[in-house]
């Protein structure tokens, strides 16, 4: 799926981490336009507590990479400043749970700047906030906070699954006008793929068909995809064909790509760790059994964390949707 | 519950006086009182009364509108225009200003168009002037929050060796919200050319400044982040201008911030929705009344003999002008157009927003059919 792109020099082939492959992208983006800037809580000399930002400081200096002050919703509403003046600020949340003090900043500035000012103000802000769970945190640092964001117009919301998404993706999300909240799935940080960079997957709007399947269609994004590829694995050994899509981008939502698929399988599921009241699932079912309701064999289901704050470490694995559960709650759809 | 202290806090040293060039009388003061600063050239002040007196006009305008039901709302900054002009009158035309609801006058002393500045009061848009051209972010509401996009803009400024200064006008009761904090400590550390300019105007709405905070001025608080901070007679236009102007100077030679506290007050209430008779005594509305920044500066132009009938006159058709502009621009019909409800939310256009784009379009649709056939039937039956 993922492409090289035409009339670019690319570099040898390379076995990149998600975590080194969004490092290339910054860098990448920083070396050719002069006006993005990084700053955020030790992204400076540590490179990140991730270590997403490893070099970039020692590479572009202090007025393009810099250590700010620990308080979120100065990162973010200087941000804004910065991108009145002609800047493409890059800021990182450091942890899910830490980006609400910015809630005010990202809901009523970010999101609405544009409107406000009927376009005269463009805020090309790129908000990355690692998120979810399934690392052994303590408490507060394995939120799934995406339904705060999508429920905020203005706000693009995306989420990569794999090191080729995560370079392409931020890369375009630093690229674009719109602000955009990219959510990095911290359990796939360490996951490796091989990549010819400068890579260019498919547009960060649009969902991807990651596995084709006849029976089910299983939507994941940023940590749940894996866990829907693998239930795949474990429904083949069933007999069950399981299609997988990366939804991608939470907000806007492909609606395209995602009814067509459910429109060939007549059964969707889609799985995600955060809880599920008011979840992003509830959008995802509602939305697909307006525009579809005729093509479905069964009601959708949501397959995602239980409606409680995040557990301890020690209970998460009782906590995250697995193939087992996933499956499970498949099989209870009425298969005739 | 009530969570009033009875006189424990520990005691402190008094609040100094507010530094001041020129007194209530109109005269000038003694050095004692200065803090250093010289009052400006003649010209200067003559400058400051004329767009004091036009921002004057224009407020009482708008609020007269406002009782007449013909604006949603209109936070009024009467009494303060000491602080709003100076504010402007310190800006060179390419440096930013951030602004709040209350600061209308200052957008208008920068050049912004009555029309335009009503456009949001009205109910037309959220917004509607060109910020790029005059330099002036939207008028903020949520509290403070402006005070991080001038530390932020400022900054890239800096960045990009350009000797553009931000200033931001926040009010006392904005001060206790933490991006006030936030931004303070991001300008100090970042050394951001910005000017904070709080327009003490002792009311938070309803709640007084005792009850925001435990410190003598909030001009103190500036020394906790390692920046200047200057208590200053806020209806002293002279004193006002010197002292932001020094302070935009400051920041424009790579100095960093400072922090200015305008001692003033709120004549008027808060909003037309507000009733400061429940809150505050009609006695000490009218202490603030006689210490009005204009009638100030005009007893010590007349003393000084800088004010002649023809300059009055002058000054008082400019604001006659202002205020008939401002009451014709309400019969200016706005157009306001449903459809541009989807226009500005995304550069990137959205599928599903042009679906719902196109449902109202059709309900649009719909309702002017409706509507011709209705006057079509109307016709016939008079006919």
């Amino acid at each position: 799926m993922s492409q090289t792109i035409p009339g670019i020099a690319h570099r040898a082939p390379e076995t990149l981490s998600m975590a080194s492959a969004l490092n290339a992208a910054i860098r990448d983006a920083m070396t050719d336009d002069p006006t993005v800037v990084l700053f955020g809580e030790d992204v400076g000399p540590l490179g990140g507590v991730f270590r997403v930002t490893d070099g970039l400081y020692a590479e572009f200096g202090e007025t393009r990479v810099s250590d700010s002050p620990l308080a979120e919703s100065g990162i973010v509403g200087t941000a804004i400043g910065m991108a009145m003046y002609g800047m493409r600020p890059v800021v990182e949340m450091q942890f899910d749970a830490f980006s609400y003090p910015a809630f005010q900043q990202i809901v009523s500035h970010v999101a609405k700047m544009r409107n406000r000012t009927r376009g005269k103000i463009q805020l090309p802000i790129v908000i990355r906030i690692p998120y979810a769970g399934d690392i052994g945190g303590v408490e507060h640092h394995s939120d799934s906070s995406e339904a705060y964001w999508t429920a905020t117009p203005g706000l693009t919301v995306v989420s990569p699954s794999n090191p080729a998404d995560a370079y392409s993706m931020l890369r375009e999300a630093i690229a674009s006008d719109d602000p955009v909240i990219f959510m990095e799935p911290k359990s796939r940080y360490w996951s490796k793929a091989e990549l010819t960079l400068p890579v260019q997957t498919a547009p960060m709007t649009s969902a991807v068909v990651l596995r084709e399947g006849t029976d089910v269609t299983l939507l994941g994004y940023g940590p749940t995809v894996k866990t829907a590829l693998a239930t795949a694995e474990l429904g083949a050994q069933e007999g069950l064909s399981i299609e997988v899509i990366d939804l991608r981008s939470l907000s806007p939502f492909d609606d395209a790509t995602v009814s067509a698929s459910l429109r060939k399988t007549s059964r969707v599921a889609v799985i995600h760790e955060a809880a599920q009241f008011g979840g992003y699932g509830a959008e995802v079912a509602a939305r697909l059994t307006e525009r579809n309701f005729f093509y479905l064999a069964a009601p959708i289901l949501r397959i995602t964390g239980f409606d409680i704050p995040y557990p301890s470490p020690k209970l998460e694995e009782y906590f995250l949707p697995t193939p087992d559960r996933i499956l499970a709650a498949i099989s209870r759809w009425e298969w005739n | 519950m009530s969570l009033k202290v009875e006189s424990t806090r520990i005691p402190t040293v008094l609040a100094p006086p507010p530094l001041r060039l020129i007194d209530d009388a109109g005269h000038a003061v003694d050095d004692s009182q200065t803090g250093g600063f010289t009052l400006p050239d003649t010209a200067t002040l003559l400058s400051l009364y004329r767009r004091m007196v036009i921002a004057r006009r224009f407020d009482v305008q708008v609020t007269a509108l406002t009782r007449q039901g013909r604006l949603a709302t209109y936070p009024s900054a009467l009494g303060q225009e000491a602080c709003e002009i100076a504010a402007v009158a310190s800006l060179d035309s390419g440096d930013w200003l951030f602004p709040t609801y209350r600061d209308s006058i200052a957008l208008l002393t920068r050049g912004v168009k009555p029309e335009d500045i009503l456009a949001s009061f009205r109910g037309d848009w959220h917004s509607g002037y060109d910020y790029n051209k005059h330099c002036i972010a939207p008028q903020a509401t949520p509290l403070a929050t402006q005070a991080l996009h001038a530390v932020g803009l400022a900054t890239a400024a800096k960045l990009k060796r350009d000797s553009t200064v931000a200033l931001t006008l926040l009010g006392d009761g904005a001060t206790s919200e933490g991006d006030a904090h936030e931004a303070f400590n991001f300008a100090a550390v970042w050394q951001a050319p910005v000017v904070f300019l709080v327009q003490n105007n002792q009311f938070a709405i309803s709640v007084p400044l005792d009850k925001q905070m435990a410190c003598r001025t909030i001009a103190d608080k500036a020394i906790g982040y390692g920046m200047p901070g200057y208590f200053v007679d806020g209806n002293d236009v002279a004193a006002m201008f010197a002292v932001t102007s020094a302070a935009v100077d400051r920041a424009r030679a790579g100095e960093g911030p400072t922090l200015i506290e305008g001692l003033t007050y709120r004549i008027e209430a808060h909003t037309n929705s507000d009733d400061p008779t429940r809150y505050r005594n009609a006695a000490d509305v009218d202490v603030w009344r006689g210490r009005d920044p204009i009638e100030r500066l005009e007893k010590f132009l007349v003393s000084e003999g800088a004010l002649s009938d023809t300059e009055r006159a002058s000054i008082t058709q400019e604001a006659e002008d202002t205020a008939a502009a401002t009451r014709e621009c309400m019969t200016i019909k706005a157009v306001v157009d449903p459809l541009e409800l989807f226009e500005h939310v995304y550069a990137n256009a959205r599928p599903a927003l042009a679906e719902q784009r196109e449902a109202l379009a059709a309900e649009l649709a719909e309702d002017n059919a409706n509507q011709a056939a209705d006057t079509a039937a109307e016709t016939g039956t008079h006919r």
